[in-house]
C-alpha cells in the first residue's frame, strides 16, 4: 500500500499521474526557484495507515494568539510540526525609524502586551544607555517595582490561559481577579491599565501618587493567599500532573543551542537569569532566588513560573521598603520635559519643553543593547543612532520568537492534546513574536 | 525520567558577583577579552574592534565570519554558546554598507560580544548562515531575509517568515521601502485577500509523507512500535 | 432638492398594508430580545484588546450578565464577531473567511482603534480598519478600550439588534465581494479610508 498524505485543500494538485504526492518546486517571490529537489526514491510501505496533515489556527482558542501550526499526524501522534507566524506582523521596527525615542515608548507597550510596563522599562534602559545618562535612585526603584508587577501580571495571564488549555477554568478567574487589582494600582500611577507608556527617556511619565505605596503593600500582603489557593488546586492534582509531566522535554544543551531563555531555559536546568548574570537597575542588591527546574518538561515550567511569582513578591517587598525620596526624572532639560509648573512660568523651561516635544532629544552617534529579564525571557532593544532624534534601527530581541522556534523539536512524538499543553507552556505572545 | 544536572551560568567566570554597570563612557571602556583573542586568531579578517557604551563590537569580513563564530563557539577559552540575536542594520546614508549583526553570549564566562559584518549594497546580499552552529539562528535568519533580503547560504529553509510567501512589495526594513508600502491600500488589500493561505502549503509540508523515509531510523522505529513519550 | 415644501418631507406615509400587525411586532420584540440577550461572541482576539476582552469576560466586569459568557471559537455557532486587536494584511483573508463562515444573523463589533481604523499602525503591514474587509456594526474606540467601553459598545449593539424588523428583508443579506478582487467596497473608498487624516501627519512630526 502506498502512503498518501490527506490534504485538506490544495491549489496546485501536487499529485503525479498515479495520484501520489510529488515534490513541487517552491517558487520565490522574485521568480527564482529556491531549492531543486529530485523525485523521491521508491518507498516500501513500512507503516500501516496514512499520515494526516491538519491545521491548527491561526484563529484558534488554544494557540494564544494568531499562530498557525501544521501538524503531520500518525493517528494521534505528531510526526512533524511546522509553525507559521507573521499573522500579527505590524511593522514595529519600521515605524521606530520614523518616531522619536519618547514616541517609541508608546509602541513598546503593544509588542508584548502582557508585560507592557516591563517593555517600557526595557526600552528606556536601552535609550538611556544610548544617551549616556544615569537615572535617579528613586526612578530605579520605581522601575524595579514596575518590572516585578508586570512579571506577576504576565505570569497570571499565562497561568490562567494555561489552565484553560488543560481544562481547568477556575484558576483563570482567580488570576484575572488579582490582575484587576494590579490594573487599579497601575491606573492610579500612570493612568492606563494595560498600555501604560510609563517611562520616558531619563525618568518616568509620572511619580507615584501619595497613598500608592499603601495600595502596593496591601497587594503584597494579599497576593500570596491567592497563590496558595491555586497551588492547592493544581500542583499535586493528579490530572494536572498527569497531563504535564514528561512533555516537551528539552535538555540543557539543546535549550542553550536553540537560544531559549527565561523560564523555558531555567526549567531545563540552566540558571541563566539576566537579572543575576548581566544585572541592571541594581538587581544585585535585592535578595531573591531564581528557581531552576531539573526535568525540562511542562510541569517544571509551571513550577518555575509559579515560584517566580513568589520571588517577585519578595522583590516588591524589598523595593517598597527602600523607595528613596527625591526626584524621579533626571535634571537635564535637553532630554526630559521640565515640570509643568516651571514650563508655564519660566521662559527657558518653556523653550526646553518645546524643543523636547517638537524635535525630541538627540543621542550621540552609537548603538546600545540592554537586555532585561522579561517574563518570557531575555528581552532587549537594540538601537542604533546616527545623532538624529529618530533611531536608524530599532530592533526588539523577542524572547517568545526564539522560544517558539523550538516547538517542532518539543512536540515530536507527542499526542495531539499534548501539543496544546506544550504550546501553552512556552508562554508566547504573538505581539512580540511578529512585531 | 532523567533529571538534568543544573548548568550554572558563570561557572568559568572570574570576578565574583556581577553588578549593574554605571557611568559607562561613550567610547574607550574596557574591551571584552574575546575581541583580543579574535584579533590574534584571525588577524586581517577582523577589520575593526570598537567599544561603544561598554559593549565590544568586532567587525569581521563576510567571508571569514562563519569560521570566526565557529571558533568562538567551540574554543574552550571562549565558549560563546548562546546566540542571542541575528539582525541587520541599514543606515540612512546610501553609501554606507548594510551591516549584519550577531549578538553572542558566553554563559560560562558571562560575556557579551557583538559581531558585525558589512555587505556592500551594489552586490547581492549574501552571507554564511550560522544554523549549523546555533539552532537559534533558524528563525532569526529567516526574519532577516524577510525584512532585508539578505540570503544566508547554508540555511536549510530560507523562506519568508513574517510576510506571506508571495509578498510582492519587497523587503520592508530597507530604507528605500516607504513606510506605507509601495502599493496603494486597496492594492495591498487585494493582494492580501488573494493569498489564499490554506491552499498553499509550503514545499516542506507537501513532501512530508514522502519524507517519512528520511526521518532518523530510531525515530521511525519508535513511531512504528507505537511508543509514546511521557508516561 | 429645489424649492419643495419642507412640509412634504415631514409627511409620514401611512399605507395600511405596510403597517405591521400586532403579532408581527410582538414576534419581532421576542426574537430580538432573545437575540440581543444571548449574543454568543466569537472573539477574534489578536492583540492587547484581546486581553481587555478577557478581563471584561472575567469576574470583575463579567460578560455573563449579558448572556455572552459562552465564547464560541467556532464561527459556525457564533452571533457576533468581536475583532479585538490589530489585523495585519496577512490575517485579512482569515478574518474574511471567518466572517463568511458565520451564519446569519451575525453582527460585528470592531473593538479598539486598530480594528476600527488601523490605529497607531499606519504602515505597510496593517489593514486600515477591518471595515474594508467585513461589514462592521459597532466601533468601540480606545487603545485598548476599558471594559466599561466595550460593554457600552455591546449595549449599543443590543439596541441595534432590538431595532431590527423582520419585515425589512435586507437586514440579513450577505454582502458579496467582487469575485475578481475580493473587495466588497470600491478601491477608491478603501484608499480614502486608509489615508492619514486631518493633521495627523504633522502631529507625528516625521512628515510621514
Amino acid at each position: 500500500m502506498s502512503k498518501r498524505t490527506i490534504e485538506v485543500e490544495l491549489s496546485t494538485s501536487g499529485l503525479d499521474a498515479q495520484g501520489r504526492a510529488q515534490r513541487v518546486p517552491l517558487v520565490t517571490n522574485d521568480g527564482g526557484t529556491a531549492v531543486a529537489i529530485e523525485p523521491p526514491p521508491a518507498l516500501e510501505p513500512d507503516i500501516e495507515g496514512e499520515h494526516m496533515l491538519i491545521n491548527i489556527g491561526p484563529q484558534h482558542p488554544a494557540t494564544h494568539g494568531v499562530l498557525r501550526l501544521v501538524l503531520e499526524l500518525d493517528g494521534e501522534t505528531v510526526v512533524r510540526c511546522i509553525p507559521h507566524i507573521g499573522y500579527l506582523h505590524c511593522g514595529f521596527e519600521k515605524i521606530g525609524e520614523y518616531r522619536q525615542y519618547n514616541q517609541i515608548i508608546c509602541w513598546t507597550d503593544r509588542e508584548d502586551y502582557l508585560n507592557s510596563i516591563g517593555n517600557n522599562v526595557t526600552f528606556a534602559l536601552g535609550a538611556e544607555r544610548l544617551f549616556g545618562i544615569e537615572i535617579t535612585e528613586r526612578c530605579k526603584v520605581l522601575r524595579v517595582i514596575a518590572c516585578e508587577l508586570s512579571r506577576i501580571m504576565s505570569h497570571l495571564v499565562w497561568l490562567g490561559t494555561f489552565c484553560i488549555d488543560i481544562g481547568a477554568f477556575t484558576p483563570f478567574l482567580w488570576a484575572f481577579q488579582r490582575r484587576e487589582e494590579i490594573y487599579r494600582l497601575i491606573e492610579k500611577w500612570v493612568g492606563a491599565r494595560l498600555t501604560t507608556s510609563a517611562t520616558r527617556v531619563g525618568g518616568m511619565a509620572a511619580d507615584v501618587p501619595s497613598g500608592w505605596m499603601d495600595g502596593l503593600r496591601q497587594f503584597i500582603r494579599t497576593f500570596p493567599h491567592t497563590m496558595d489557593e491555586i497551588d492547592r488546586v493544581l500542583t499535586k492534582n493528579a490530572i494536572w500532573v498527569g497531563r504535564t509531566v514528561g512533555l516537551g522535554v528539552m535538555t540543557p544543551e539543546e535549550a542553550i543551542n536553540y537560544g531559549l531563555s527565561g523560564p523555558m531555559l531555567r526549567a531545563s536546568g540552566v540558571d541563566y537569569d539576566v537579572r543575576k548574570d548581566f544585572p541592571y537597575l541594581d538587581y544585585e542588591t535585592y535578595d531573591f532566588d531564581v528557581p531552576v527546574g531539573t526535568n525540562g518538561d511542562v510541569y517544571d515550567r509551571y513550577l518555575v513560573r509559579f515560584e517566580e511569582m513568589r520571588q517577585s513578591v519578595r522583590i516588591l517587598q524589598q523595593a517598597a521598603d527602600r523607595l528613596p525620596d527625591g526626584p524621579v526624572n533626571i535634571d537635564d532639560p535637553r532630554i526630559i520635559l521640565p515640570p509643568k509648573s516651571k514650563a508655564t512660568s519660566e521662559m527657558e523651561s518653556m523653550i526646553h519643553h518645546f524643543k523636547v516635544v517638537m524635535e525630541g532629544p538627540r543621542p550621540p552617534i552609537g548603538e546600545s543593547y540592554v537586555a532585561n529579564e522579561s517574563p518570557k525571557g531575555e528581552k532587549g532593544s537594540y538601537m542604533v543612532s546616527d545623532g538624529t532624534a529618530k533611531p536608524v534601527r530599532w530592533r526588539i530581541r523577542p524572547p517568545s520568537f526564539v522560544n517558539l522556534a523550538a516547538i517542532p523539536k518539543m512536540v515530536e512524538g507527542h499526542l495531539l492534546s499534548d501539543v496544546i499543553a506544550i504550546n501553552a507552556s512556552i508562554d508566547i505572545v504573538m505581539g512580540e513574536i511578529d512585531r | 525520567m532523567t533529571r538534568f544536572e543544573v548548568v550554572r551560568t558563570g561557572a568559568s567566570a572570574s570576578g565574583g558577583q556581577p553588578a549593574t554597570q554605571k557611568n559607562i563612557p561613550h567610547r574607550g571602556a574596557e574591551a571584552n577579552p574575546s575581541a583580543k583573542a579574535l584579533q590574534e586568531k584571525f588577524r586581517t579578517a577582523v577589520t575593526r574592534v570598537e567599544v561603544i557604551w561598554g559593549e565590544t563590537v568586532a567587525y569581521i569580513d563576510p567571508t571569514a565570519v562563519h569560521e570566526a563564530i565557529r571558533w568562538l563557539h567551540d574554543d574552550p577559552s571562549q565558549r560563546y554558546d548562546f546566540l542571542s540575536d541575528v539582525t541587520a542594520v541599514e543606515y540612512r546614508d546610501a553609501g554606507v554598507p548594510i551591516e549584519v549583526v550577531w549578538h553572542l553570549r558566553s554563559l560560562p564566562y558571562r560575556r557579551f560580544l557583538r559581531i558585525k559584518s558589512q555587505l556592500e549594497k551594489g552586490a547581492p546580499l549574501e552571507i554564511d548562515s550560522v544554523y549549523d552552529i546555533y539552532r537559534a539562528a533558524d528563525w532569526l535568519e529567516r526574519e532577516c531575509y524577510d525584512m532585508f533580503g539578505i540570503r544566508f547560504t547554508g540555511h536549510p529553509d530560507l523562506r519568508r517568515l513574517l510576510m506571506w510567501e508571495s509578498y510582492k512589495e519587497g523587503y520592508p526594513l530597507r530604507k528605500d521601502f516607504p513606510l506605507r508600502g509601495r502599493f496603494s491600500r486597496s492594492e495591498q488589500l487585494r493582494q492580501a485577500l488573494a493569498q489564499n493561505p490554506e491552499a498553499r502549503y509550503s514545499m516542506e509540508e507537501l513532501t512530508i509523507a514522502d519524507a517519512f523515509a528520511e526521518l532518523p531510523q530510531d525515530m521511525r522505529e519508535r513511531l512504528n512500535t507505537g511508543e509514546r513519550t511521557g508516561e | 432638492m429645489g424649492l419643495t415644501s419642507s412640509a412634504e418631507h415631514r409627511t409620514v406615509s401611512y399605507a395600511p398594508e405596510s403597517q405591521e400587525g400586532w403579532v408581527a411586532t410582538r414576534l419581532d420584540f421576542l426574537v430580538n430580545w432573545g437575540r440581543a440577550n444571548s449574543l454568543w461572541p466569537m472573539p477574534f482576539g489578536t492583540a492587547c484588546c484581546a486581553i481587555e476582552f478577557m478581563a471584561t469576560a472575567a469576574s470583575d466586569f463579567d460578560l455573563a450578565r449579558f448572556g455572552m459568557e459562552r465564547m464560541s471559537y467556532s464561527p459556525r455557532q457564533a452571533d457576533v464577531l468581536i475583532c479585538a486587536g490589530r489585523v495585519p494584511f496577512k490575517l485579512a483573508p482569515i478574518i474574511r473567511r471567518i466572517w463568511e463562515q458565520m451564519p446569519q444573523p451575525k453582527w460585528c463589533i470592531s473593538m479598539g482603534a486598530c480594528a476600527s481604523t488601523g490605529g497607531m499602525f499606519d504602515n505597510y503591514a496593517v489593514v486600515q480598519g477591518i471595515d474594508t474587509i467585513i461589514p462592521v456594526d459597532v466601533y468601540v474606540p480606545g487603545c485598548p478600550p476599558r471594559p466599561e467601553g466595550l460593554i457600552y459598545g455591546i449595549r449599543m449593539l443590543q439596541e441595534k439588534v432590538k431595532n431590527e424588523r423582520m419585515s425589512d428583508g435586507r437586514t440579513r443579506d450577505e454582502i458579496e465581494p467582487d469575485p475578481s478582487s475580493q473587495l466588497y467596497i470600491p478601491p477608491s473608498v478603501i484608499d480614502e479610508l486608509g489615508e492619514p487624516f486631518g493633521n495627523s501627519v504633522n502631529q507625528t512630526r516625521s512628515g510621514l
